[in-house]
């Protein structure tokens, strides 16, 4: 499951909705992603992305993640547009037979979503200073441990 | 003609999310190449190109990637989801 939306959501309903009717799967973990105010103050991060490639480059660590890990079933919810401190940016949700599976495919999955989904957020100050958040090495290292 | 669209500062330095380029360049270092040397945004935005990545066909390729029966060529700053 997946849905890349300018809306905001209710990461709990979400989450509920995910786990309902799950009977193969003892474990779910989920992962919620929120806006968080910076020292010199933020007005609002713009979130934006390439809607032709979002979709199939997640749907792809999703179907990977399901092979590795034999997952029940997953949730990817990424938002973009001008999002506000406080507001919820992304949930990850994983279902697998064992909570070892599951909290290693959510893992996974932030850990390609941060650097293999092609979005882009800007950060803009309260002073109206405008700045592209850069990924660091650190992105990058975190993929290497899944190679 | 292929498309070529861009994404975050690439987009902003260019000046615009997306162009049809009449190109008869076989890889996409030579793409960058061409259109390095059209414009100073161009060559503005492409100056370092370690902090470029590139998708063609909306899957990511390298620079001496072939640009053979691609259609959309996109050029964009390393991600940053989640």
């Amino acid at each position: 499951m997946l849905r890349v939306d300018a809306a905001a959501f209710d990461p709990g309903a979400e989450l509920n909705a995910f786990s309902a009717g799950l009977t193969t799967a003892g474990a779910v973990v989920s992962f919620t992603g929120i806006v968080r105010d910076t020292p010199a103050g933020l007005a609002a991060m713009e979130i934006e992305h390439y809607p032709a490639m979002t979709g199939p480059a997640i749907a792809e660590m999703q179907t990977t993640a399901a092979r590795r890990w034999d997952l029940a079933a997953s949730l990817v919810i990424h938002r973009h547009g001008r999002l506000e401190p406080g507001e919820t940016i992304m949930m990850v949700a994983t279902a697998a037979p064992h909570r070892a599976a599951a909290f290693a495919a959510t893992e996974y999955l932030m850990d390609y979503l941060k650097s293999r989904a092609p979005f882009w957020k800007k950060e803009i100050a309260r002073d109206g200073t405008e700045t592209w958040v850069a990924a660091t090495p650190e992105d990058e290292d975190a993929l290497s441990r899944w190679d | 003609m292929i498309d070529v669209v861009y994404f975050a500062w690439l987009r902003e330095r260019i000046g615009l999310p997306r162009e049809q380029v009449e190109t008869r360049a076989e890889t996409v270092a030579d793409l960058v190449a061409e259109l390095t040397a059209r414009e100073p945004r161009y060559a503005a935005a492409f100056a370092d190109t370690a902090s470029v990545r590139v998708a063609l066909d909306q899957s990511l390729a390298g620079f001496d990637a072939p640009l053979s029966g691609v259609r959309e060529v996109a050029f964009f700053p390393p991600m940053t989801g989640g």
